[in-house]
Parts: C-alpha cells; sequence; structure tokens
C-alpha cells in the first residue's frame, strides 16, 4: 500500500472505468511530480501558522536575548575581565562576547542545543504523525489520497526544516543582539589566530547549518515515536524522554562504551569550526551518527506507517 | 419508487468479471476484520453495490460499519478476504482509486486552528492528482454547495457540530466523484441541512455517482436509497433493493371497530396471527386468505366496521425483524 502505482501497473489493468456514469469513460487522473509537492508547501506553512509552532520560536529567540543582557550588565560596570576560565566550550565563547558581539551567536547555539533546540524539534516531531492521528486529520489526508509514504516524507522533511528554522532563529536572535549590544571586529579563535569579521560571520552560519544537522537524527526518531501511538501528547512527552535520558546517559562516566552511539554525544563538536585550521574529527563523526539514526528511524517509522491499521 | 424499481437488476449479469462497470462500484468477497484486542468486527461480507446506486448500509451500533468502510478506504487491512472499490483490489491501489472517492467516515475531522477554507485547501493539497490551479475555485465551490461559503473564513474551531459536518461533506466533494462514502453523513445537522444533503446525494446520483451511505436514520435511508444492506453483529443480513427489504417484512391487516373483542376473536377465526387489540384498532398478521372473506365474515359476526386494511411494513419494521428488537449493542 506503501507503493506508489506507477503508470505501468495501469496499463495492466485497464483504467479505472467509469462505473459511475453509464457508458463514460472519464480519464485516470494522473499524478504529477510537481502537483505532489502541494502537500509539503501546505504542510510548511500550516506548521508555521500553528500558535505552537511559534510559541517555541518565540522561546528559541528569547534565550540569546538573555544571554546578550545577562553578559552586558554583568561586565558593563567591571570592564573586561580577562576571560581566563576556558574549560568547557560553551564558556569559552562567553568571555569573549564583550570583545565580539559575534561570539554570542557561537555562545546562544552552545547554550540552546543542549535542550531549547532539540525540545523544540522533539515536540514537532512527536505531533507530526501522532497529532494528526489524535485529530482524525490523518484518515482524511489519507483517503484523499496522501500516500503513506509521501505523506511520511512531507512530515520528516517539515520536521527537517523546523530544524533549519529553529537555529537561524537562535542565531539571527543573536547575531541581531550582538550588533545591538557588544562591539564587533575581528575575532581570535580558539586554536588563538585572528580571522576576519567577514570569515566569522560565514563560519556563524556554517555552525547554525551543523547545529541544525545535528538535529536530524533526533528528528527521525520522533517521527518513529509518533508513528507508533494516536496521541499527539504521548509522542511528543515520549521524544522529549528519550531526549532527556540520553543526555542523563552521556553524564554517567559508567556508560562510556554506549555513549558514542547516542545522538547527543557529538553535538558540541560544532565549536571545532572555531579552530583554525578545522578540527573536522568530531564534525563528521557527529554527521555520520545523525545520518545514522535517520536511516535507522526514518525505515522503522516507514515500515510501521506504511503498515499500520488508521482507526483513529 | 421509479428510481428502485429501475436498478433492480442486482446483482448485474457478469458477463466478463475483469469489467469496472459489470462488477458494480463496490464488492467484497468474504471480507473479514478481527481488531487487535480479538474483536471480530466484520465476518464474512459478501457486498455489492451496484454502479449508479444510492445504497444504504445500515445496521445497529457496533454492527461492523465504519470497520468496513475503513477497509474498503485502505486504511486498515482485511484480515482475510477482498475488497473491490472501483473495480480494482483494496488496499493495493488507493494511489489510483482514491482520488474518484470522496469520503466522510466517523464524522468530520478539522483543523481548528485554521478556517473552513484553509482546511479545504490541505485536503485537496494532500491529493496528488488534483490540479492546483483551480484549487481555489474548487475549494470556493465546494464550501458553496455545503452552504458554508459565509462561513468559509471562520476558524474551524469555532464551528458547530452541523457547520463541521458540512464542512466535512464539502471536503467529500472537491472533485467530481465516482463514488462517495458518507458514513453518517447527516449526524448534527439541522433539519434543512438534512433536506439539503438528500437532495444533494439525489442530485449526485442523478449524475451518474454511486452513493454509499451508512446510518441509523431509516426514514432517509427509504427515501433516498435506491438499495440498502443491514449488517449486524459483524454479518450481512439482507442486501438488495429498499422496495424489496420493506417487502419482506409482512404487512399487517389493520381493522378499524367500535367493536374491538368481537373483532378481534374473529379475526383469529380467520387465521390471523398474533391478533392485538388497542382501542378501536385490532391488528393482526393478514391470514392466507381473501381479505374479502375476511370482511364478510366480520359483517356476519355484528362487527361494526369503520375500516379495513393492510399496513404496509416500514423499513424500520424491516430492520427490527432482522436485527432484533433489543437495545444492547453486542459485545
Ligand atoms: N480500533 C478498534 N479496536 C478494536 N475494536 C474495535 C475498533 N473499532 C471498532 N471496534 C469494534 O468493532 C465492532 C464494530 O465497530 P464499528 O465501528 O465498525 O461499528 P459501527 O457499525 O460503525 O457502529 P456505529 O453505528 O456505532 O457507528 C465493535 O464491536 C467495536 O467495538
Ligand atoms: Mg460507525
Amino acid at each position: 500500500m506503501s507503493r506508489a502505482d506507477t503508470t505501468a501497473e495501469l496499463r495492466d489493468e485497464g483504467p479505472v472505468r467509469g462505473v459511475g456514469a453509464v457508458g463514460e469513460a472519464a480519464p485516470v487522473r494522473a499524478v504529477r511530480p510537481l502537483w505532489s509537492l502541494g502537500l509539503l508547501r501546505n504542510e510548511l506553512l500550516t506548521t508555521l501558522r500553528r500558535w505552537r509552532t511559534l510559541a517555541l520560536l518565540a522561546v528559541l529567540a528569547a534565550v540569546p536575548v538573555l544571554i546578550g543582557v545577562a553578559v552586558r550588565i554583568e561586565t558593563g560596570g567591571a570592564a573586561a575581565h580577562g576571560g581566563g576560565d576556558g574549560g568547557g566550550q560553551g564558556p569559552a565563547f562567553l568571555a569573549q562576547i564583550t570583545n565580539n558581539g559575534l561570539f554570542l551567536v557561537f555562545t546562544a547555539l552552545a547554550a540552546t542545543l543542549p535542550v531549547f533546540l532539540p525540545l523544540a524539534v522533539g515536540v514537532v516531531a512527536g505531533d507530526a504523525i501522532a497529532g494528526e492521528a489524535s485529530a482524525g486529520t490523518l484518515r482524511y489526508l489519507l483517503v484523499a489520497p496522501a500516500g503513506r509514504t509521501r505523506l511520511l516524507l512531507t512530515k520528516y522533511a517539515t520536521v527537517l526544516a523546523f530544524c533549519l528554522v529553529a537555529t537561524l532563529v537562535v542565531a539571527v536572535s543573536a547575531l541581531a543582539m550582538g550588533v545591538l549590544l557588544f562591539p564587533l571586529g575581528d575575532l581570535t579563535t580558539i586554536s588563538g589566530t585572528r580571522i576576519g569579521f567577514a570569515e566569522g560571520l560565514g563560519r556563524a552560519l556554517l555552525i547554525a547549518l551543523v547545529v541544525a544537522a545535528s538535529l536530524t537524527g533526533l528528528a527521525a526518531l520522533g517521527l518513529f515515536v509518533s508513528t507508533l501511538t494516536h496521541s499527539g501528547v504521548a509522542a511528543m512527552a515520549t521524544t522529549v524522554g528519550l531526549l532527556i535520558t540520553a543526555q542523563i546517559l552521556e553524564q554517567v562516566p559508567q556508560l562510556h562504551a554506549i555513549q558514542p552511539y547516542l545522538f547527543p554525544h557529538y553535538w558540541l563538536s560544532f565549536a571545532d569550526l572555531m579552530r583554525e585550521p578545522v578540527y573536522w574529527d568530531g564534525l563528521v563523526k557527529n554527521l555520520e551518527l545523525q545520518a545514522l539514526y535517520a536511516a535507522v528511524f526514518g525505515s522503522a517509522a516507514w515500515a510501521r506507517f506504511t503498515t499500520k491499521d488508521i482507526t483513529a | 419508487m421509479d428510481e428502485a424499481a429501475a436498478a433492480t437488476e442486482t446483482p448485474p449479469p457478469a458477463s466478463s468479471p475483469q469489467e469496472a462497470g459489470e462488477e458494480g462500484a463496490i464488492r467484497t468477497r468474504a471480507l473479514t476484520k478481527r481488531y487487535r484486542g480479538g474483536q471480530l468486527a466484520v465476518d464474512g461480507l459478501d457486498l455489492t453495490v451496484p454502479a449508479g446506486s444510492v445504497f444504504g448500509f445500515l445496521g445497529p451500533n457496533g454492527s461492523g460499519k465504519t470497520t468496513t468502510i475503513r477497509m474498503l478506504m485502505g486504511l486498515i487491512e482485511p484480515t482475510s478476504g477482498t475488497a473491490r472499490v472501483l473495480g480494482r483490489p483494496m488496499p493495493r491501489h488507493t494511489r489510483t482509486v482514491l482520488p474518484h472517492v470522496g469520503a466522510l467516515i466517523e464524522g468530520p475531522a478539522l483543523y481548528g486552528f485554521l478556517s473552513g477554507r484553509d482546511n479545504l485547501l490541505r485536503q485537496d493539497a494532500a491529493d496528488p492528482t488534483a490540479d492546483p490551479r483551480t484549487r481555489r475555485a474548487r475549494v470556493a465551490a465546494a464550501l458553496d454547495r455545503v452552504g458554508l461559503a459565509a462561513a468559509a473564513g471562520k476558524k474551524a474551531r469555532a464551528y458547530s457540530l452541523g457547520m463541521k459536518q458540512r464542512l466535512g461533506l464539502a471536503a467529500a466533494l472537491l472533485q467530481p466523484r465516482r463514488l462517495l462514502v458518507l458514513d453518517e453523513p447527516t449526524n448534527g445537522l439541522d433539519p434543512q441541512g438534512m433536506r439539503e444533503i438528500r437532495t444533494l446525494v439525489r442530485e449526485l446520483a442523478s449524475d451518474g455517482t454511486t452513493v454509499f451511505l451508512s446510518s441509523h436514520l431509516l426514514d432517509e435511508i427509504e427515501q433516498v436509497c435506491t438499495h440498502a444492506a443491514v449488517m449486524a453483529r459483524g454479518r450481512l443480513v439482507v442486501q438488495g433493493p429498499v422496495a424489496d427489504l420493506a417487502a419482506g417484512a409482512r404487512g399487517r391487516l389493520v381493522v378499524t371497530t367500535p367493536d374491538p373483542a368481537e373483532a378481534a376473536r374473529v379475526l383469529k377465526e380467520q387465521g390471523a396471527g398474533d391478533v392485538t387489540a388497542d382501542g378501536d384498532r385490532v391488528s393482526g398478521e393478514p391470514p392466507e386468505r381473501d381479505l374479502a372473506e375476511v370482511t364478510a365474515a366480520l359483517v356476519t359476526a355484528g362487527v361494526r366496521v369503520r375500516g379495513l386494511g393492510i399496513e404496509r411494513a416500514s423499513l424500520e419494521d424491516a430492520f427490527v425483524a432482522l436485527t432484533g428488537e433489543g437495545f444492547d449493542v453486542a459485545g
């Protein structure tokens, strides 16, 4: 039922006859590839028009504002105190914000990647199929007929688009705050070399793309969970629960053997894009892991959704 | 009644079963569904819906009507048996068959945060065979057809039950269809709405659309349907032209008289079964013999007769006779 009917199949059995009207042989309505994209367009618009989506994006946009204002207030009186607290990758960026507003972009992405961004993606992905099922609209999409494979692909593409939009919202909000509150100029990479502002901006965009790509594994996982239940809330809660579980497991040293297989394991490797030269190892591993999750859970979601009884 | 008489030859002579036109708009063979919980919802259903008919699908609550419709629409997989819709096996051919089918299944389902119009635009965008260039016009026409044009811009969350039902119907009418499957379409509608639906169904049927209609409202079925089938506990009890079904339940002999006791005695003597007297009305199952003789016997016995006749059984009588009087839903 998942398989697209090809025109070859049509020829096998002859066209659907105009059984309604006597003697009338109406033409078979053909599937146009371009028309098929209409659903994707509608899905993107529908998702972006939901009050819930807008609320999530608003929260994400607020994070860089809060960080920016906090840093500004903190350092307002006592001028730049030498950023000595290296340690984690996040704080390394944080200390530099007062010197260069562009660092607010890196800081905001580092701050939202562990929790806020994946939370938002988990909500949207978990709701993708299960939300339609609980509203009953899934059966009408399927008799339209949207086609199960096409609907699933449309939903995944939309969740991926949301990953990108959510990340860009954080980045753009951070950039705006950075420009507003702090000086701009050349920046110092983690390796200590200096790069120009334009190149820094390019790296910021690249980092945003890598952060968005880091969320694709979770998106596939959420979509799979979404095919398992008829309750949108249950699917969202489960997806977010899995995210939190993975993040906790990341913190348990005894579990280092399985940690490289947890989807958040290489998330913070995006900071390596700020090295000179760029240190690709972690970045590549991250993307490989996300692709693995997307393949495994995408296939599982497909296998489940194309054979599932839709009774809601 | 002319409509019913015209469509009496069921099933159509199956000279070549490959011809979709010959095999009916819907045809199921031993269609069976057992839900995962073990509930046998549909049990060996052999249903034939003639092309061009308005087909009433009747049955008490829980008798398997919606389950059957879900299988026909490819939403659930039959446990065994086959279903063909517009001449093609389902659920294998959902992609080619369903663009020609408009459906309302178990009530409407809407996106509350979208307007009525946007709900239909989305439904139409989901169909890859629907031309986006004519989308807006078709949506407007469908809204107009169900009387929702004025409320099209309102958020669907603010729709009343009947308005939602109308919007669901509009979604089924976005394209010219060969088959309409309507699961309880008049649920929640006001009397005008019901009338409009009946008119709409007749209109569509006269254009050659086959309409498959499930309902509990037997009046409604009797008024619009040419054919009907009755389900009970997942099994098909009977199917055929509506006129035949109603005729299947025998009418009752009714005598109106100021002497009910005497009349009842005479009717029993004359061979009428199940004789009951209610005020000046005495009724019973008509005896085999000529009614003229019954009348003569009544008069001879000195019964003063005001009226005597056969009351034709309604579809409701037929339905109750077929599915039982009990009110409780079968488990
Ligand atoms: N998703 C489900 N899982 C398990 N059993 C189900 C499910 N849906 C329906 N059933 C059972 O299948 C039987 C038939 O249900 P169905 O919904 O087809 O009845 P119906 O004829 O449409 O009833 P109604 O007139 O009330 O709409 C019932 O006994 C019901 O309990
Ligand atoms: Mg039902």
